[in-house]
């Protein structure tokens, strides 16, 4: 213990390596707070949900903290919902026998200088028979009323007002989401539109007629920014992603790293004493593992096997076993096996493996630290890589996933910047902090290096 | 076994007085050796390759099964054939997919397969594409391949002749005023070298070919394709700079950090110090007592950043749809295209291979101390 924290002392000499402790260090608190507060199949169904789950966010939103740089040009999702009494005008009135009228006028307040990225209105119809019938009208701050059209509703109607083929028409080609909001004024051509700021109102007038029949309504009215981290291409949260790649990417990197230094250290170990045909077999597995190509057969079992993320882990320890680091530990327990006090060990008796164990390996662990810190970065960026390639687990978000999406989405090529910013600089924090902290730790256990 | 035999031999002659073989003897011992024992490598290489691109098999129950049914579209769909009985008709389709399998070997089991596919991919015999093609309309895997090498070539050969050269005399430079402040900055950015190139490639696509719009995003030549062959090269040079950037930022703290104290290692040796006191100027010193010691290591680090780039190319291309060998062998996996996969990985391991196999041969003529044996450096 006492040796540990003379050693954590010496580390904090290094200015790089205190950031590269910060870096890990608030790393793990991310992953903690992750698994924490959001429960594995929580984030699961959050992430491959449906429509149900993420149906109200945005398409590529941006994050909701761009707007402290943008200002008021970017709106958030208004929603508006019949259920909801406080907001929502509900009107119904017996017409003749069942039919009754069933009215909903959502009125919302719409301030902001940007257009909503897109409109929705989802209709609920209850009904055994009739399906109840709806007409929506548009009013606008300065009076104007615009007619959406008319429809049957059924039990669980979508009525996209953005690509509204009619209403598109009516509108003289322009979008919905424009034509809707802008002020009439600035709509000459060659003019940019202008939303006009004010009271909004969308009135359903609706017929049931049947007795028990009745008639619900949402309407989002999408933003343009969404929560801490925006959402993709599929209305997705990317905060989810971000959250739980954390813990995955740490957990892979570390077991990934720990798993193939360990055993390529203790085979080494293990070729260097006993030394014989077990250490010329050793050699050779390892110089045939040196032609196998990783990445390629990592590709490979993606494709063709399976892509569960653990799996993977498995055969990237199981390829990083006879890795070429044998080759060095290999010649630095040759150095061990020839001290004196392996030989007193000998001489007295000790058995094989508690001199391999007990006795050579920890002389050689110091040196084993360093390269499996740098380790750990090495196989966070193999997991994105894979993920970059389409070969990321099907079930689990991370960091790579993320990245792979907006590349395949053409992120960079369509402006969404922050849907590759976000996971990469993630990536890039955790690469950085292990590496930065690896680089000292090895200046501490190789003092060769210290002096140059 | 032989390597042994031949080790003891080596050791053994000059305790009993017969003169020490020349340089070439040495040499030409060693490299057979050496070229024994990396064959039979590859051999094991290549067929765990065959196993795993053909799942152990599994991809020949698929391929039996699309045989059968396309046997079965072609006698069900033949007019002349409708009247006769089911009994018939399923006898002539077991004929047709019966010829077909025998045609492909599907009939041997599969481990006799497996042994003719290795012999194949071995004596580069890499037979027909299933689906891809060249952009001549080819089939042939050996020609799909060829024609993607170039592309792969250009980029890895300027990448990483360009960033080897410029971290060995960056770290000379270095080691010569170490401790000054660009020395520490050096140190500083080294760790930034655990983030792979193509990461540093999304980076730099989205400031120059998002932001900025100067560069293109991916691609290797404009199209219209430029019929001018100056034309052609600036095409070429400005799709190509992005990628060999991304490599470089990669690869050149860590090298300038690496060689740099290596470089300080070797000359705090005692006979520099020598050389020092008897008033040799700095220029040959460098060369003759830090260079030269330092030159089988140098070497060594050539071949293994050559031999690196065959791997991290793969990503690096798909990001940059450069279409080389790495992006070739991306496409061929994603559908399923045995053959262009294994002709791909053979090929991978006779470079990686002969690189292996060259290096030793440089290293042994390099380094008198180098004996039969591989691994018995002193």
């Amino acid at each position: 213990m006492k040796r540990f924290i003379g050693f954590f002392r010496e580390l904090t000499h290094y200015r790089s390596a205190v950031l590269g402790i910060l870096i890990i260090g608030s790393l793990l608190a991310l992953a903690l707070y992750a698994v924490v507060t959001l429960p594995y199949n929580e984030a699961i169904q959050r992430w491959r949900g449906g429509e149900e789950i993420w149906g109200d966010y945005p398409r590529n939103a941006m994050p909701q903290w761009v707007t402290i740089f943008t200002g008021n040009s970017m709106p958030t999702t208004i929603i508006l919902n019949s259920r909801d009494e406080g907001s929502v005008y509900k009107e119904s009135q017996v017409v003749s026998g069942d039919m009754s009228t069933a009215d909903i006028i959502m009125p919302f307040e719409y301030t902001s200088a940007g257009f909503p990225s897109e409109i929705n209105l989802f209709l609920e119809g209850k009904s055994i028979a009739k399906k109840p019938q709806a007409t929506m009208l548009w009013k606008t701050p300065d009076g104007r009323q615009i007619p959406l059209g008319d429809t049957t509703v059924g039990t669980a109607e979508r009525f996209a007002i953005s690509i509204d083929q009619r209403l598109i028409r009516r509108l003289n080609g322009l979008s919905p989401e424009i034509g809707l909001f802008a002020d009439p004024a600035t709509l000459a051509p060659g003019a940019k539109p202008v939303p006009l700021p004010g009271r909004y109102q969308l009135v359903i007038e609706g017929l049931t007629f049947e007795d028990n029949s009745s008639l619900e309504a949402k309407l989002v009215v999408y933003g343009q920014v969404y929560g801490l981290a925006g959402t993709d291409h599929r209305r997705r949260d990317i905060m989810v992603a971000l959250l739980w790649g954390t813990p995955i990417a740490l957990s892979f990197g570390f077991l990934a790293a720990v798993g193939s230094t360990l055993t390529t250290f203790i085979i080494a170990a293990i070729g260097a004493w006993f030394g014989g045909w077990l250490d010329a077999l050793i050699q050779r597995i390892t110089e045939i593992n040196a032609v196998l190509p990783t990445l390629p057969i990592l590709i490979l079992i993606g494709t063709f096997y399976t892509r569960n993320i653990w799996v993977i882990l498995g055969v990237v320890i199981a390829l990083g076993i006879f890795s070429l680091g044998i080759k060095t530990y290999r010649s630095m327990f040759l150095q061990v096996k020839e001290m004196p006090y392996i030989e007193a060990a000998h001489a007295y008796g000790a058995s094989n493996l508690r001199i391999v164990f007990q006795y050579m390996m920890p002389k050689i662990a110091p040196v084993l630290i360093p390269s499996f810190v740098t380790l750990i970065p090495t196989f966070v960026f193999l997991e994105a890589s894979l993920a970059v390639l389409g070969l990321g687990d099907p079930v689990l978000p991370t960091w790579g996933k993320v990245l792979n999406d907006a590349y395949s989405n053409g992120a960079l090529y369509k402006g969404y910047y922050y849907w590759v910013i976000e996971p990469a600089v993630l990536l890039m924090l955790a690469g950085l902090g292990f590496a930065v902290v690896g680089f000292a730790l090895d200046r501490i256990f190789n003092p060769r290096l210290r002096e140059v | 076994m032989a390597t042994e035999t031949l080790a003891k031999r080596q050791w053994a002659l000059p305790r009993i007085g017969i003169r020490v073989p020349d340089t070439l003897t040495r040499v030409v011992k060693y490299t057979l050796y050496r070229g024994v024992a990396l064959f039979v490598t590859v051999v094991i290489g290549v067929y765990l390759t065959v196993l795993i691109a053909n799942m152990g098999g599994y991809l020949d129950i698929i391929r039996m099964a699309q045989i059968r049914e396309q046997a079965g579209a072609v006698v069900l769909n033949d007019p002349q054939l409708q009247a006769l009985p089911p009994s018939e008709l399923r006898r002539r389709i077991d004929e047709i997919a019966q010829i077909e399998m025998k045609r492909l070997r599907l009939d041997q089991p599969f481990a006799l397969r497996s042994i003719n596919y290795l012999t194949d991919a071995l004596t580069l015999n890499l037979g027909r594409a299933e689906h891809l093609t060249s952009d001549s309309g080819s089939r042939q895997v050996r020609l799909v391949l060829l024609e993607r090498m170039p592309a792969t070539l250009v980029l890895s050969a300027t990448a990483n002749l360009s960033l080897f050269f410029t971290a060995i005399f960056a770290a000379l430079f270095l080691s010569r005023r170490y401790g000054s402040l660009l020395d520490r900055i050096v140190i500083a950015m080294a760790p930034s070298s655990s983030v792979p190139a193509w990461f540093y490639g999304i980076f730099l696509i989205l400031i120059f070919a998002s932001v900025l719009r100067v560069l293109p995003f991916g691609g290797m030549i404009g199209t219209p394709v430029p019929e001018s062959t100056p034309a052609y090269a600036a095409s070429l040079l400005r799709h190509m700079l992005l990628p060999v950037v991304a490599i470089i930022l990669h690869g050149i703290f860590i090298g300038i950090y690496n060689w740099r104290t290596f470089f300080l290692i070797y000359s705090s040796e005692d006979y520099v110090e020598m050389a020092k006191a008897k008033g040799l100027t700095s220029r040959t010193i460098e060369r003759r007592y830090i260079l030269r010691p330092t030159l089988p290591p140098i070497v060594t680090s050539f071949a293994f950043t050559l031999i690196y780039l065959w791997q991290g190319a793969i990503i690096l291309e798909t990001v940059f749809a450069w279409p080389g060998l790495g992006r070739l062998l991306y496409q061929a996996i994603s559908i399923f295209d045995v053959p262009v996969i294994v002709g791909n990985v053979v090929l991978i391991a006779y470079l990686l291979v002969t690189s292996v196999f060259l290096l030793d041969i440089i290293y042994a003529l390099l380094d008198p101390r180098v004996k039969v044996g591989g691994e018995k450096r002193s």
